[in-house]
């Protein structure tokens, strides 16, 4: 928070926040002193926040016009696209929204990861961030549910089925989810009634991330500690609103492209037809942001132990601002650290691309190498890492790199300036 | 910056071949030119009415378009009809209608807010008449298919001999394109079948592509407004965004750093 009191300069102004301080909590937000050399990378939070409220919005309004009912989903889907004003448009926004929402959700976590935006002391900023996505993934998987088609019911029937693989209450759980006895209207009207609360809970969860994240204040490229307010930084208003408004709008030119000219190129054409329970699909594959961890899912030969570790390929990375045991946050300054991180990311894109794969042949023995990766990622070579790593002297202020040049330099000029 | 770009670009084109590699169908399928793919693809309206007329005289005995109505056909982005002949298209077919005063059905001609008369009354019917296959529902049939609107053009010419070795039960007929090649419509396409109104040569090419070109306009009425839309969208947000960025260097520059 800003170490200045503030004060409103009207009257009325002043009776007010007295009473309620909104205006004290805009003034923190506008002047909120942010490290000056964030690059673009940092712009995903905003357009997240875009995502968010860009899908409460249509979806409201295909709320409206949705009917939650197992003979009428369908149709009533096509009646938006063809006869509600501008339906097509708002649906077309909304289902591909879910996947601009995931592509800058990775972008995000992944920035995160290779600046140590996890470490001390963010890990609540981090561990809401988790939170916030496991949610997102049920909202995109009960959202894909509600069109009821083949894809909706089949997808709906393979991921419920995964928690009859608890032992004991297994099967019970599944009934329980189902509402009876098979994915059915019971199953589509509470999917609906879920879809529609999980964004308000998300909503919540992003105020307390950025309040979380307002105490520290940012993590920047350089991963070290600033003073706040200082030379180091600018004001929130207008330096970073301007900065992220531009990539919003460029992010905004690639989500017009897929929902103008290619509406339909990330859903899959089997959800055009309608939900049938007798006719299984050829192959049943999830949106794509859900595909490695389906990959891994696949990966294991049991279904309980596949359960789990697709499971613990989440919350692992809950556990990450432990596991990784070196004191530099940012991965500029650590030469290693930097390889197995661009690892990580070519690991995860290959998990995705097998997860859209028969899990056959070379494509499983893929699956599996990639997954027992990610989890030695995490588990063994970001712990010994951090011990073992020698990493590059780290500057002791913004200024001194962008002004410097080199980190190096940087850190020897410091040095100089310590010693004089 | 650069490297942001560079990443994003590498993302997209992974996106793009996982997605190409998706569709399991290795066949190369027939190309033909789509009036209606590009930034300011538009139906070509006379291969949508023609395409209409092979749908009326050929697919519609067996195959229904549930969410479609005579209106659409006289709609704007459409086949575009006037009014009266959409109209006259209505009212040639019988609808079912009632229960009148008397709480009797009764039959009547169709208006434009009825929806497509359906070949058959039910699902069931439909696979009884048809050998136990249901002749799908064409309304959203082209987004319904992995290969979209190149697969039902390929299909519909892709009837040949089975090769040797391979033995076909009755009803059955071999397609190249079909996913497993078997398929229990028969070929319907033949030259001549139909009498194009405007005189155009009704050859199997001709009527596929036409055909083909109806059931896009049928999966998706709004394409002609949607790529209007997105064109003026899209020039807008790059002209915003130059804006923005001019805007932004200005504010930056007031702290010598680079944004």
């Amino acid at each position: 928070m800003s170490d200045h009191e503030y004060i409103p300069k009207s009257k009325v102004g002043k009776w007010f926040n007295d009473r309620l301080p909104l205006l004290t909590l805009a003034n923190h937000l506008t002047d909120y002193p942010t490290p000056k050399n964030l690059n673009y990378w940092w712009t995903f939070g905003g357009i997240l926040t875009f995502c968010l409220i860009t899908q409460i919005v249509t979806g409201l309004v295909l709320a409206m016009h949705y009917i939650a009912h197992a003979d009428m989903a369908f149709d009533s889907v096509e009646h938006i696209m063809r006869d509600v004003n501008y339906g097509w448009l708002i649906r077309y926004i909304h289902a591909n929204g879910a996947s601009m929402f995931f592509l800058a959700v990775y972008i995000h976590i992944f920035r995160s990861l290779f600046y140590g935006s996890y470490k001390s002391p963010r890990e609540i900023i981090w561990i809401i961030g988790i939170i916030i996505y496991l949610l997102m993934m049920a909202a995109a998987f009960m959202g894909y549910v509600l069109p009821w088609g083949q894809m909706s019911f089949w997808g709906a029937t393979v991921i419920t089925n995964l928690f009859s693989a608890i032992p004991l209450v297994g099967e019970g759980i599944v009934t329980w989810l189902w509402g009876g006895y098979s994915v059915d209207n019971p199953t589509l009207t509470r999917f609906f009634t879920l879809h529609y609360l999980i964004p308000f809970l998300i909503l919540g969860l992003v105020v307390l991330h950025i309040w979380a994240l307002h105490v520290p204040g940012n993590n920047n490229p350089v991963g070290i500690d600033i003073k706040k307010p200082s030379k180091d930084t600018v004001p929130f208003h207008p330096y970073i609103v301007i900065k992220d408004g531009f990539a919003l709008l460029m992010f905004m030119i690639v989500f017009a492209f897929f929902v103008f000219y290619t509406p339909n190129i990330l859903g899959h054409a089997d959800n055009y037809i309608e939900a049938d329970p007798l006719v299984t699909p050829a192959h049943i594959v999830p949106e794509w942001y859900l595909l490695p961890f389906y990959a891994i899912l696949r990966s294991v030969p049991d279904k309980l132990l596949g359960v789990v570790a697709m499971l613990s390929a989440i919350l692992i990375l809950a556990a990450l601002p432990w596991l990784d045991t070196s004191k530099v946050r940012s991965a500029v300054f650590r030469p290693l650290y930097r390889q197995f991180y661009w690892i990580l990311v070519a690991d995860v894109l290959i998990l995705g691309y097998v997860g859209a794969m028969p899990a056959e042949g070379l494509y499983l023995l893929i699956a599996r190498v990639a997954t027992a990766y990610y989890f030695l990622h995490f588990l063994v070579i970001l712990p010994v890492l951090g011990l073992k790593e020698k990493t590059v002297p780290v500057p002791l202020s913004i200024t001194e790199p962008i002004l410097g040049g080199s980190p190096n330099l940087a850190t020897a000029k410091n040095k100089e300036s310590l010693n004089n | 910056m650069k490297s942001f770009f560079k990443f994003l670009i590498l993302l997209f084109a992974f996106l793009g071949t996982s997605f190409n590699s998706n569709s399991a169908e290795k066949v190369e399928y027939l190309k033909t030119d789509w009036s209606f793919k590009g930034l300011f693809g538009k139906f070509d309206r006379g291969s949508l009415q023609r395409g209409y007329q092979v749908y009326t005289e050929v697919c519609s005995s067996c195959h229904s378009m549930k969410y479609l109505s005579y209106r659409n056909l006289a709609e704007k982005g459409g086949p575009e009809f006037t009014i009266e002949q959409a109209k006259a298209i209505a009212a040639s077919f019988e609808v079912k209608d009632g229960p009148n005063a008397d709480g009797d059905m009764f039959t009547r001609p169709g208006k434009l807010s009825d929806k497509f008369v359906m070949p058959y009354e039910n699902v069931k019917a439909a696979q009884a008449a048809n050998g136990g296959a249901y002749p799908p529902d064409m309304s959203v049939l082209v987004k319904a298919r992995g290969g979209g609107v190149d697969y039902i053009y390929s299909l519909l010419q892709g009837y040949e001999d089975p090769p040797a070795g391979i033995s076909l039960d009755d009803g059955v007929y071999y397609n190249k394109y079909m996913y497993g090649n078997k398929i229990k419509m028969a070929n319907q396409l033949s030259d001549g079948l139909v009498e194009y109104a405007d005189g155009t040569t009704a050859s199997v090419e001709q009527m596929s592509k036409d055909v083909t070109t109806f059931l896009m306009w049928a999966a998706e009425p709004h394409l002609e407004a949607r790529h209007r839309m997105g064109f003026k969208a899209i020039v807008y947000l790059i002209i915003l965004t130059a804006l923005v960025y001019f805007s932004m260097k200005r504010i930056w520059s007031r702290i010598e750093t680079e944004v």
